[in-house]
């Protein structure tokens, strides 16, 4: 049994402690808003935080959750209201939306440590996660849009 | 003809996820005639439109959401007719039937080809409520109208809900199309506005669902081996230890195949296991050896110096105008040229995946598919079952780009599910994708352009090869076929005294498919940058350069010049190859970017323009040139789709195509050796990322004509753009792409 924290609640998973966490959130947890992309810390797709930093759970073996607390997209709000999925959707990111939940994972992540990101800092944190519908262009303005109002106090 | 049907609609509906409903709109495509779901006989209904006690309107979306933003669109031509509230509306998926008309999403043509009936299904609803209220009332149906999601009767103010009438309505017979009345332009109140994705929150909270993303109870996951080589089947296995591997299930063995393949299963050893991980894990553990296949030696490094010889020599003539050959013995300043692109893959965010279940003779699958009606066919006839056998649900799909008009994931699935006994979901993984796809063709091309005494272009022989889509149906194929040489190459548009349009032999090896604007994209390029060579060496700017090609405004027509140009299916008379359309978006992309403002050394813009999917796009790019190292900084596209229903879709459409042109034109190559692809995931096959993306603008053309394509036409003008800006930058040409053989990126 690998006891660890999964959205603020206690959980226990009895499996093959190699099993990367990826799967063992959608198959064995039924948590599907983390993806598969690439299965190989390529895509970002599958990330999620793991004690508050950005992880991809692909390559990451659940035996390392172990004693840990996992946030995936399911638990970053109570009902998509995290600052960034209201910035998400007021820029109209998503094409398909297969890499978002990845991608608003990575930028959670990044306004977390650093509330006020430059371009470089975006790039850096975001440089893990591809959108192959390319939109790039609107992440980043979502991005800066949180990171404005943080300055202003807003949020 | 309108048919009045006398009917429960309880168990129809049902299937459609929808309840109580009483009004209930269908049309038999195409030209389609509104029925009402009257009658038992739901199989006789194609359900458009429903509208519900309570108001709530249904609407069928019968083609698939990948990104594009169909599900929204459609919907909104709809309900603005009808004059709903988008507040009110539900989109239904449509499953797979032959009666909504093709269903098969790719081609850029859901709105164009739809754009019509969704008003007439509107109008129709909105026509039948309004009747509803006028019979209630007992007032002239010209003293009644609806808006709001209500009927008014304007003199006396009395009103009803589209909900409290939709059962009267749903007793009147079908309004006639020919006396339908619809909205102008100036009262639309959702076609031509940004509203947002139907999709967003279930996106963005993590609950939307894509075909990876399904379970049922006591499902098996499959992870397939499948033949390295096109051809080969199996010639010994050995899966003892894959069966020891903790969760494997079941070792299934996959049909043999032999080509051509088609949509069919490929060869190969399915591991069906209790979760993903251990199905990959027994997977590994499989000892396969393979038959040869006669595609075993393709090596694409020696069959592209094969296509780069070939388009040297003269090829078969298909359009021709003048005496082209003539006409550059005659000239007195020739250029030529010869370009070539790798084959590419599609690498949808979401590799393939489909889930079935198999239960008395009777098979139900969801799939990520841009094509249910194809997997319909396909599945029916390797089960040996009648088709209305095979239901089949479209999931939401993480990416399309062509890939998924292919019904071969779900045909495996189907397959094991059969095997099994068991709901089988196959999963394929990035290395399956990028593996066993169905490739972007590798190509060549060559041109040659003759000056005449009065300084004009006036000549120009082309010659084109590449390995068709036809091959990976009849496995015969060794040239390409006229619709692939409608896709930016026949349909040249430039006023030319000599033309020579021609076509050389290329064998199939692996499975060509196609990929998001086809032909276009190596014909895009190769054009593109053909023509800004002509203006460096003619001294004159790009621009001019191409106003003059593009010639006086008017209609191009190959067919008098002898080729059989397709027209993306479309006629020539609605959507005419328009010169001035070309030269419209050229100009906005141009004045935009402001390429002719003297740039930094080191820094230019390049420009190019293609109409594809008859729609018409130009693309200006600027670049950074530094050493051997090359930065895109800044993009500015202008289109021109015709008449758009959802312009902030359009434009994320155009900026994703700029992005995927971006990865293919910087980065794309497929590489086979021994028939095999060498490439895997990301890491070998790179795609644009975020620090690689340039700030960009689109520029959309406000136009009455029909709406055109728009997923695809953004794509074909990128890569030359780009070359063209980088030879503008540093003097250095690239005819042969990716860029990335010559320049970092
Ligand atoms: S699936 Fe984990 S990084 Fe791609
Ligand atoms: S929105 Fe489709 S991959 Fe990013």
């Amino acid at each position: 049994m690998i006891p660890f924290k999964l959205n603020d609640k206690n959980v226990e998973v009895d499996v093959q402690p190699d099993m990367p966490l990826l799967w063992v959130l959608r198959d064995l947890m039924g948590l599907t808003g983390t993806k598969y992309g690439c299965g190989m810390a390529q895509c970002g797709a599958c990330t999620v935080h793991l004690d508050g930093t950005a992880v991809r759970s692909c390559t990451l073996p659940v035996s390392a959750v172990q004693g840990k607390s996992v946030t995936t997209i399911e638990g970053l709000s109570d009902d998509g209201d995290h600052p960034l999925q209201i910035a998400w959707a007021e820029h109209k990111v998503p094409q398909c939306g297969y890499c978002q939940c990845g991608q608003i994972m990575s930028a959670a992540a990044l306004l977390s440590s650093n509330p006020k990101p430059d371009d470089t800092a975006i790039d850096n944190a975001m440089q893990g996660n591809i959108c192959r519908c390319g939109t790039y262009p609107r992440i980043k303005a979502a991005i800066k849009s949180v990171a404005a109002k943080k300055v202003g106090g807003a949020v | 003809m309108s048919t009045l049907q006398n009917v429960s609609r309880r168990k129809f509906l049902k299937g459609m996820g929808i309840t109580g409903s009483a009004l209930v709109l269908g049309a038999a495509l195409p030209g389609w005639a509104p029925v009402w779901a009257q009658s038992n006989k739901a199989s006789e209904l194609n359900l458009f439109v429903a509208i519900d006690a309570d108001g709530t309107v249904s609407i069928v979306c019968h083609r698939s959401e990948m990104g594009q933003g169909i599900r929204t669109g459609l919907p909104q031509v709809v309900a603005d007719e009808l004059m709903a509230d988008w507040q009110k509306v539900k989109v239904v998926q449509g499953l797979a039937d032959e009666r909504y008309g093709s269903q098969n999403t790719d081609g850029s043509r859901s709105v164009r080809h739809f754009y019509q009936t969704m008003r007439e299904m509107g109008a129709s609803a909105r026509t039948m409520l309004e009747q509803a209220a006028a019979n209630r009332w007992q007032v002239p149906l010209s003293e009644v109208a609806a808006k709001d999601h209500q009927v008014w009767h304007k003199p006396s103010g009395k009103h009803a809900g589209f909900g409290e009438l939709a059962a009267d309505a749903a007793a009147l017979p079908a309004p006639d199309i020919s006396a339908l009345s619809f909205k102008s332009k100036a009262d639309f109140v959702y076609i031509g506005k940004d509203l947002p994705i139907v999709d967003m929150h279930d996106i963005i909270t993590g609950q939307a669902q894509y075909g990876q993303d399904m379970r049922m109870d006591n499902m098996l996951y499959a992870s397939i081996e499948r033949s390295p080589v096109i051809g080969a089947n199996i010639d010994s296995l050995d899966d003892a230890e894959a069966r020891k591997v903790p969760g494997v299930v079941k070792v299934i063995r996959m049909p043999e195949q032999n080509i051509p393949v088609g949509f069919s299963s490929l060869p190969g050893v399915a591991v069906l296991a209790s979760n993903t991980w251990a199905a990959m894990q027994g997977r590994k553990k499989l000892n396969i050896s393979w038959q040869q296949s006669p595609h075993g030696e393709h090596d694409s490094a020696a069959f592209q110096q094969t296509l780069n010889k070939r388009v040297q020599e003269p090829g078969r003539v298909f359009r021709s105008v003048g005496d082209a050959y003539a006409g550059l013995a005659n000239a007195v300043q020739t250029h030529e040229a010869q370009y070539s692109m790798p084959y590419l893959i599609h690498a949808p965010m979401e590799p393939p995946a489909a889930t079935a279940v198999f239960n008395d003779g009777e098979v139900e699958i969801w799939s990520c598919t841009q094509n249910p009606q194809s997997i319909q066919n396909t599945v029916a006839q390797v089960l040996g079952i009648e088709k209305d056998k095979v239901t089949v649900h479209v999931t939401l799909l993480g990416g399309g780009f062509g890939r998924k008009s292919k019904a071969d994931y779900s045909v495996e699935a189907a397959i094991l599910a059969k095997a099994s006994g068991q709901p089988v979901k196959v999963v394929w993984s990035r290395e399956d994708e990028i593996r066993h796809g169905y490739y972007h063709a590798i190509s060549a091309q060559y041109f040659q352009a003759g000056v005449d005494d009065s300084g004009r272009v006036s000549s120009w022989v082309q010659r084109t090869a590449f390995p068709s889509i036809g091959w990976t149906f009849n496995g015969t194929a060794d040239e390409p076929s006229d619709g692939e040489l409608s896709l930016g190459f026949g349909d040249l548009p430039f006023a030319l005294d000599n033309l020579s349009c021609e076509t050389q032999k290329a064998e199939g090896h692996l499975r060509i498919g196609w990929v998001r604007s086809v032909s276009n994209i190596h014909h895009g390029f190769a054009i593109g940058s053909f023509v800004d060579e002509l203006a460096a060496k003619l001294e004159k700017p790009p621009r001019q350069m191409w106003h003059e090609l593009l010639g006086p405004d008017r209609m191009v027509d190959p067919e008098p010049e002898g080729f059989k140009y397709s027209n993306y299916g479309d006629p020539k008379e609605t959507f005419p190859i328009d010169t001035k359309r070309l030269k419209a978006v050229l100009d906005l992309a141009a004045d935009k970017a402001g390429i002719e403002v003297p740039q930094k050394a080191g820094e230019a813009w390049g420009i190019s323009v293609h109409r594809s999917f008859v729609s018409y796009v130009a693309i200006a790019t600027k670049v950074k040139v530094e050493g051997k190292k090359v930065k895109v900084l800044e993009m500015h596209c202008a289109a021109d789709c015709g008449t758009v229903v959802n312009p902030d879709r359009v434009k994320a459409q155009m900026e994703g195509a700029m992005i995927f042109g971006l990865s293919l034109a910087l980065m794309g190559e497929i590489s086979v050796k021994e028939g095999a692809v060498q490439q895997s995931n990301f890491h070998d096959y790179p795609l644009l990322r975020i620090q690689q993306c340039p700030p960009m603008q689109v520029h959309l053309i406000a136009s009455d004509a029909p709406p055109g394509g728009v997923g695809e036409p953004g794509v074909p003008p990128v890569a030359a753009s780009l070359a063209n800006a980088i030879y503008r930058a540093s003097g250095k040409r690239i005819r042969h792409l990716p860029i990335n053989k010559h320049l970092q990126v």
